[in-house]
């Protein structure tokens, strides 16, 4: 195991510190590639050993991952209600444990569904726009597809993403259990505003209704702030695809920034009006829960977050060089800067984030770390373009309490014992 | 994208994204107004897009029985999948218990989601008659009309729910304050 070039070498960013030994060095890495790559500890001790090239597989008409990559996302139901059966899954969490980049492959991207995933014909699709319009209008999904269109890279996170550790921190939990209810992919559709005007909404509309084609008929109230109006769009593009029916097909509304309940999936229709509507979602559904008893709505706006993805929960490091890795974002805009504590947050270091940094994306970032052997805790903090700063969890919890269960960003802590045991903590 | 379409990208720039009624009907079509009707599904808290129609608790009581307490429970309660009734009182306490009684703020919005999603298998499968009533008697449950009582579009916006006053808005999207600047 020692012999083999760890995989992750191709994404090394950061040069290997002279004091550290190649021993350390891969030591520490397996930390990060130990449930990527099973087969890795069957590893070739000389180049002798190394299997013989040959002649491969045929080509086919796509590509598969290698048989020794398993990469899986895990269907989940409510904080702590884990390794349910698919049938009483409500979400499916990305492995960010096993990711490198930025990022996520698009049949990894999380997954909230409220009435499973519909099998949408597109041919048979429509979008209904309507309400306090001029000019109601019925698009196909053909239509969309011919009008001019932006493409960008956004994260989408569940704001019931970081939900496991509002009240307690179980230890036996990975990242894709805390956090994998947030992922990041590219998404090309057709700006808002362009089928706004197409429409002629009344100037007085300054609401509107989007609602899902899936047997719960999702909608939510989305109010058409200048920044909405810019940014939203209805996309029918993931990652060069068009989008998977598990992500919104035939198409679905994207907006950069904001809950993912708001990026209405399978959209069949957008209505304006001059109030919110008051739907379900918007009041029994995402609305957090204070200590008070009362409950902040219309909380719209995916805070400043960050969290270290290797190591991470459930994993195993040896003393030596770590190359601490995580990923961080912001419904805020661009992420200005991570930080990173390897001593329970008593000091911090900057970390490296790769390029380009872009809004409203996730970003990963990275830092050199030798670990003495000695039991510690790591943990990231983020901050963004407008100074908003990731809360420490004892701040977080004193102003939102223990009972809002969505919205949490809070800094997530691991702790690493004598042996090197990576777990979840709450600091 | 083809030269076509490039074309039309190059007309909308020089026109301005704002300035599009010209290109209007290249997109989409008209849709008319009994296709929209088929469609417009959503009830606001002042009731607006409430079909005529009534229900009671009474009538509602068997709609439950026959298509809700299989995942509910018998009362709304002990079921498989999410508790209807009972918990107010409890929304402080470390173990709070949100249901339509305790925590939803507004009667309208529980038959504008019994009528778009449930009964869970087949969403839209109740008449309207049936839906109020099922509406009626998840209220009824939770002592917010009797158990005799009847609801339609008039009397369901007028409902004071328990918890109508239980919602802070996030300043910076409170619909109140929100686009009253100008
Ligand atoms: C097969 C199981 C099933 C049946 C039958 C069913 N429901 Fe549901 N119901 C659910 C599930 C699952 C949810 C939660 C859905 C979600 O969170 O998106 C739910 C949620 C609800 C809620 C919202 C609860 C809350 O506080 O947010 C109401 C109200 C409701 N159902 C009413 C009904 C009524 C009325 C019927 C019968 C006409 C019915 N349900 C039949 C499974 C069912």
């Amino acid at each position: 195991m020692t012999s083999k070039m760890p995989i992750e070498s191709s994404i090394d960013l950061l040069p290997r510190p002279a004091h550290v030994s190649r021993r350390g060095f891969v030591g520490g890495l397996s930390a990060g590639i130990l449930g990527a790559v099973a087969s890795e500890a069957a590893g070739a001790e000389t180049l002798a050993d190394v299997p013989d090239r040959g002649p491969g597989a045929d080509l086919g008409a796509h590509s598969e991952r290698s048989r020794f990559v398993k990469l899986d996302r895990i269907p989940e139901a409510t904080p702590g209600k884990r390794n349910v059966d698919p049938g009483d899954a409500i979400n499916s969490k990305t492995p960010h444990q096993k990711l490198v980049g930025n990022i996520t492959p698009t049949d990894l991207h999380y997954e909230r569904s409220h009435s499973g995933v519909p099998d949408i014909d597109p041919a048979q699709h429509r979008l209904l726009i309507h309400g306090l319009v001029s000019k109601p209008l019925v698009f196909s999904v053909e239509d969309l597809k011919r009008m001019p269109s932006v493409t960008r890279v956004v994260f989408i996170e569940c704001t019931g993403n970081g939900w496991e550790n509002w009240k307690k921190a179980d230890p036996d939990v990975t990242v894709q259990n805390t956090h994998g209810l947030v992922s990041t992919n590219e998404w090309t559709g057709v700006p808002l505003k362009f089928l706004i005007d197409l429409v002629a909404r009344d100037k007085s509309a300054n609401w509107m209704l989007a609602e899902g084609g899936d047997g719960a008929g999702v909608d939510r109230s989305i109010p058409l702030t200048d920044e909405i109006m810019n940014e939203a769009f209805v996309a029918y593009g993931q990652n060069g695809e068009p989008l998977r029916p598990a992500h919104g097909f035939p198409i679905r509304l994207v907006m950069p920034g904001f809950e993912g309940n708001l990026n209405i999936k399978w959209l069949r229709r957008l209505k304006f009006g001059n109030e919110p509507w008051m739907t379900r979602w918007e009041t029994a559904r995402y609305t957090q829960l204070l200590a008070s008893g009362k409950a902040r709505q219309f909380q719209l706006r995916m805070e400043t977050n960050s969290v270290i993805t290797q190591p991470s929960g459930m994993m195993q490091i040896q003393p030596g060089y770590i190359r601490i890795s995580g990923l961080a974002w912001s419904g805020h805009g661009k992420i200005a800067k991570v930080e990173v504590s390897t001593d329970g947050a008593k000091t911090w270091k900057q970390a490296q984030l790769a390029q380009p940094v872009l809004s409203r994306a996730q970003v990963r970032f990275q830092m050199d770390w030798v670990w003495d052997g000695k039991p510690t805790k790591i943990v990231s903090r983020s901050i963004d373009e407008q100074g908003n700063v990731q809360p420490d969890r004892q701040a977080f919890i004193a102003a939102m309490g223990t009972n809002a269960l969505f919205h949490y960003n809070a800094q997530q802590t691991w702790s690493i014992d004598e042996t090197g045991r990576v777990r979840n903590v709450l600091a | 994208m083809s030269s076509h379409d490039k074309l039309l990208l190059a007309g909308i720039l020089t026109v301005g994204l704002l300035a599009a009624p010209a290109l209007a009907f290249d997109f989409g079509r008209p849709a008319t107004p009994a296709e929209i009707k088929l469609w417009d599904i959503d009830v606001g808290p002042d009731g607006k897009g409430l079909p005529d129609g009534s229900g009671t608790a009474v009538l509602g009581k068997q709609v439950f029985a026959d298509n809700c307490a299989a995942c509910h429970g018998d009362n709304g309660q002990g079921g498989i999948k999410d508790r209807l009734a009972g918990g107010q009182g409890t929304l402080a306490s470390n173990t709070p218990v949100k249901t339509v009684g305790s925590f939803w703020p507004y009667a309208t919005t529980l038959y504008d989601y019994i009528h778009r999603a449930m009964p869970y298998p087949t969403p839209g499968s109740l008449s309207t008659d049936e839906t109020y009533a099922v509406t009626a008697y998840i209220l009824s449950l939770n002592g917010i009309i009797p158990a005799d009582g009847k609801v339609d579009k008039d009397s369901l916006p007028r409902i004071r729910m328990p918890n109508r006053d239980g919602f802070i808005p996030q300043p910076e999207f409170d619909p109140a304050k929100l686009f009253r600047r100008k």
